[in-house]
């Protein structure tokens, strides 16, 4: 026995076979507890998959309930949402709109303010000024949203209403506004990383061929750097879209379907705070139409965080 | 040829300047592109600095509206109808013990499953999968962990609006993160520590217990700290698992509800009267110098590693 044993083990060894598991090899003790940390970590990776099923679960298993009783084509066609009072219609392009409205005016807003900080940064800024300005800029990232409503509220609404007497006092503009100073770190911080990876002998290529520091960045480094710049945007677009604190506090509770940014509207996010402030019961349709809303701004996200990532992939230029 | 021509070509310059005559149009043209240079880098020096100034306006509102109710009694007292009264002794100690509860579940299972994904995970079609996840995890609205919160613990297991619900949704929340960090910052360790350890016989846990956790340690601690700083002022998932917005008691358990900070600030911000906003700015100014506080310490650790290095 003993010798088949290590007849075995030699094999074993000559051949390769199992050399992924020494402790078979040399026919000692499994180790328990080495199996069983490794065990436990794959665990707490498999609870990241998990998250992503049971929210996939959830908001499937409500929303389908909430599509047994409006038919989607009334939900995602329908102009009228009043969900919570009589009579109620479930249209959600108010809300929408009211998203779309908002997310527009902040990259109005972020796109070219923070395109043009990335170009300073990397392009003309000295060491000392980048690392002064980058950690500002940063800071105004860490800044909980629920802050930036309190700003709308008490400063960007007065200031604009002083010079626009018409603004109502829960507009879209400012919510847009503050919105947009949300997002904009954003778009700096990557857009900033996505030129500095632009290998210098571009740049100095350019020089020499006499153009101006002008068309170098807007020629040259600008459209070499062009995917993780749009992918920044494309981020910050869909972060725009799920923000909540800032719109909810600025911009009003009011579905509106209007092109004005000088009303009150409301948001997806917004209408899912004023559903959960009050005191609604679970199972009931409105209920239900947190659940519905929830998936239309999940997939939307999603949708934008993946093109994001594709863009990435694809127009990532490689430079050997 | 006509000026528009030249000016075409000027813009081309770069790509085919040989086709530009020296000359006084020549010279003209060169200087406009100059003047557009100077131009251009001016508006991107003001635009930088305005986006920047953005935040001393940001702190100059605050602390003009807030810093005259910042006492210890603003400090020590409940939330009340009359402003003169209110405190945030609730909210303060509810987002401490929301912190405390986050660490003690986020942590353990963050840091686990990024030491697995880097370390154990053979690279195949699964662990593509599992990152792939988690960076779309990364971007889902904390709106949506608030609903799915509200669902499943809230409703599904039902821990009721308490401590505890809240910290489980905060956590799934921050997770994601708390990964990418322990994973970016494993990955900075050298392979060549792993080598040494394996050679002299370490198992693989051993190796990364006491040769790879330890090297990347002060770079999992300051991204765990940023993460923890985000947690602290989400608001939107605590309004949905339904965090008491008056609360004048404090919790003592985990199954107590709560109210905090970000949601004191919510509520007062939300009423129409002044001097609720300037409260909220009162309690606002608290919020951000623990998120100061928290940011400087990752900082003071990040240099304290470098230092060593």
């Amino acid at each position: 026995m003993a010798v088949d044993k290590r007849k075995a083990r030699i094999t074993a060894m000559m051949t390769g076979k199992r050399n992924s598991d020494a402790n078979h090899l040399y026919g000692r003790n499994i180790r328990w507890g080495e199996r069983a940390i490794h065990s436990s970590l794959w665990l707490c990776a498999a609870l990241s998959i998990m998250t992503t099923v049971v929210i996939v679960i959830i908001l499937g298993k409500e929303s389908i309930g909430f599509f047994e009783t409006v038919a989607l084509s009334d939900f995602l066609l329908g102009t009228q949402w009043t969900p919570l009072f009589e009579p109620a219609a479930y249209g959600v392009l108010p809300i929408v709109w009211g998203t779309l409205l908002i997310t527009f005016g902040a990259a109005v807003i972020a796109i070219p303010i923070g395109l043009a900080s990335a170009i300073y940064l990397s392009e003309y800024a000295s060491v000392t000024t980048r690392s002064i300005v980058k950690p500002i800029l940063e800071l105004l990232a860490g800044i909980p949203t629920v802050v930036y409503g309190y700003f709308a509220l008490t400063f960007v609404t007065p200031a604009l209403r002083a010079v626009l007497p018409e603004l109502q006092v829960f507009n879209a503009l400012s919510g847009a506004i503050v919105v947009g100073i949300m997002i904009l770190p954003m778009i700096v911080t990557l857009s900033d990383n996505a030129l500095k990876a632009v290998p210098d002998i571009l740049r100095q290529g350019a020089y020499a061929l006499g153009a101006t520091s002008y068309e170098v960045t807007t020629k040259v480094v600008v459209p070499a750097g062009f995917s993780g710049i749009l992918a920044s945007f494309l981020l910050a677009i869909s972060r725009a879209i799920g923000e909540t604190m800032a719109v909810t506090l600025a911009a009003g509770a009011t579905p509106n379907l209007s092109l004005s940014f000088f009303e009150s509207i409301q948001t997806m996010t917004a209408y899912i705070v004023q559903v959960s402030l009050g005191d609604t019961p679970a199972g009931g349709i409105a209920y239900q139409t947190l659940f519905a809303v929830a998936t239309l701004l999940f997939l939307i996200t999603l949708t934008l965080n993946v093109a994001s990532q594709w863009v990435l992939k694809k127009y990532n230029e490689v430079y050997d | 040829m006509t000026r528009r021509a030249i000016n075409n070509q000027a813009g081309m310059g770069a790509s085919n300047p040989l086709n530009l005559q020296p000359g006084a149009q020549w010279a003209d043209c060169l200087s406009r592109r100059h003047r557009k240079a100077a131009v251009f880098s001016r508006v991107c020096f003001a635009v930088t600095w305005m986006a920047a100034a953005l935040l001393g306006l940001l702190f100059y509102q605050v602390s003009s509206d807030g810093l005259r109710w910042l006492d210890w009694q603003f400090l020590s007292s409940f939330p009340s109808r009359f402003p003169e009264r209110a405190g945030i002794k609730s909210a303060v100690v509810g987002t401490l013990y929301l912190i405390g509860l986050v660490i003690v579940i986020a942590i353990p299972i963050g840091v686990g499953a990024g030491l697995y994904l880097q370390e154990f995970a053979t690279k195949n079609r699964l662990s593509r999968l599992v990152e792939l996840n988690i960076a779309n995890l990364a971007g889902v609205p904390s709106i949506v962990y608030g609903i799915i919160g509200l669902a499943i613990f809230v409703r599904g297991f039902g821990l009721e609006r308490s401590l505890i619900s809240g910290a489980l949704t905060m956590s799934l929340l921050i997770m994601p993160m708390i990964i990418v960090v322990s994973r970016e910052a494993i990955k900075t360790v050298p392979l060549s520590t792993r080598h040494a350890a394996l050679a002299l016989g370490a198992t693989r846990w051993q190796t990364t217990w006491s040769h790879v956790l330890p090297t990347a340690f002060p770079g999992i601690l300051t991204g765990i700290i940023l993460a923890l700083s985000r947690a602290i002022g989400e608001t939107a998932p605590l309004i949905m698992i339904g965090a008491l917005t008056y609360v004048a008691f404090l919790p003592e358990g985990p199954m107590d509800s709560f109210t905090a900070l970000p949601i004191q600030i919510y509520n007062w911000v939300s009423r129409p009267q002044e001097e609720f906003h300037q409260l909220a700015a009162g309690a606002i100014i608290v919020l951000l110098g623990l998120l100061l506080l928290m940011n400087a310490t990752a900082i003071f650790i990040r240099y304290r590693a470098e230092t060593r290095l």
